[in-house]
């Protein structure tokens, strides 16, 4: 089973990197961009094929390691067995 | 008093802080391998500043997780005294000793500059020589220091007098000019609830030596040699439970 894991600073959490992103593309020409937040993606393999152990595992690691949740939310998404993606 | 200086990986204060403990303050000093699970009965436990794990994920997140640091939190849970400096700060909000979580600084920038610290409590291990109000100038050196936690929480620090220092003018205003990093309050410098567990981003031990044109920070140190022998028994026994 592949996933994607998607790690990014909470909402209410002011972003400096996605600030300075956001800035920056303002001046090479997107004017119409009104908020970046700037994350971190994981892409993990499991070697179960059950989505909700698949998708357990995944949240105990986020919450364990992979997020801070003082300051980050994160998601999960499944990607399908290998060689078999959806 | 004996110390232990834990060494990850990407540590580079280390030395620093063990010629201080062992050469200033002429105490007995030993350093930590990250693989090691036991403080050889040492009384302090410093984790000093650095890279730890190359700040691989998020500073201090792949540190929390090394051997030693389950000993470290034994010690910490037993009232033994724990000392981080920035990314040993890190560190410790990584591991849970210490409450909230650091953010990159809000402009950005790695910040290596001297700032001023008003002294907040001054009943601490780490701050018995200290003045109430005191201001101190000691170097900081980091990219992430921003500290972090929801406004609930941060009452709670505050109302608990945990917050040990706060980013000030040198006079001891605290004003939002400075604050070098954006830290929520200006807070430099957290304790855990009980006070034996303390973290800070500046670095006291650059600032130890007369030579180096600063003892500002010596006072952090001698401090705790001196909590030490008031309360050698306590500790002590601390030293025999593990």
């Amino acid at each position: 089973m592949k996933a994607r894991v998607t790690v990014y600073p909470r909402r209410e959490i002011l972003d400096p990197q996605g600030k300075a992103i956001r800035d920056a593309l303002t001046r090479v020409g997107f004017p119409g961009v009104d908020d970046v937040r700037a994350g971190k993606s994981f892409e993990i393999s499991l070697d179960t094929g059950d989505p909700q152990a698949a998708e357990g595992q995944l949240r105990e690691m986020c919450e364990k390691l992979l997020a801070n949740t003082v300051v980050e939310d994160y998601s999960v998404e499944l990607l399908g067995v290998e060689g078999n993606h959806p | 008093m004996k110390c232990g200086v834990v060494v990850f990986p990407g540590s580079n204060c280390d030395h620093d802080v063990y010629h201080v403990w062992k050469h200033v303050l002429q105490q007995e000093a030993t350093f930590l391998w990250h693989q090691d699970d036991s403080l050889q009965g040492c009384e302090l436990i410093v984790l000093p500043g650095g890279f730890a794990y190359g700040d691989y994920l998020r500073a201090g997140a792949l540190a929390a997780l090394s051997p030693v640091m389950g000993a470290v939190k034994r010690h910490a849970e037993a009232g033994g005294l724990v000392l981080g400096i920035c990314n040993g700060f890190q560190v410790l909000l990584e591991t849970g000793l210490l409450p909230g979580a650091m953010r990159r600084n809000e402009n950005l920038r790695f910040q290596c500059l001297d700032v001023h610290l008003r002294t907040e409590r001054t009943d601490l291990p780490f701050t018995g020589r200290l003045a109430p109000g005191q201001v101190l100038r000691l170097p900081i050196a980091h990219a992430e220091g921003n500290y972090e936690d929801s406004a609930e929480r941060l009452d709670a620090l505050e109302a608990g007098g945990q917050v040990v220092f706060r980013y000030c003018e040198p006079d001891g205003r605290v004003t939002p000019e400075s604050n070098p990093n954006g830290a929520a309050r200006n807070i430099a410098g957290i304790a855990n609830t009980a006070g034996n567990v303390l973290g800070l981003m500046p670095h006291p031990e650059r600032a130890s030596e007369a030579i180096l044109g600063n003892t500002d920070g010596l006072a952090l140190f001698s401090s705790v040699v001196e909590a030490g022998s008031r309360h050698l028994g306590y500790l002590q026994n601390v030293g025999a439970g593990r």
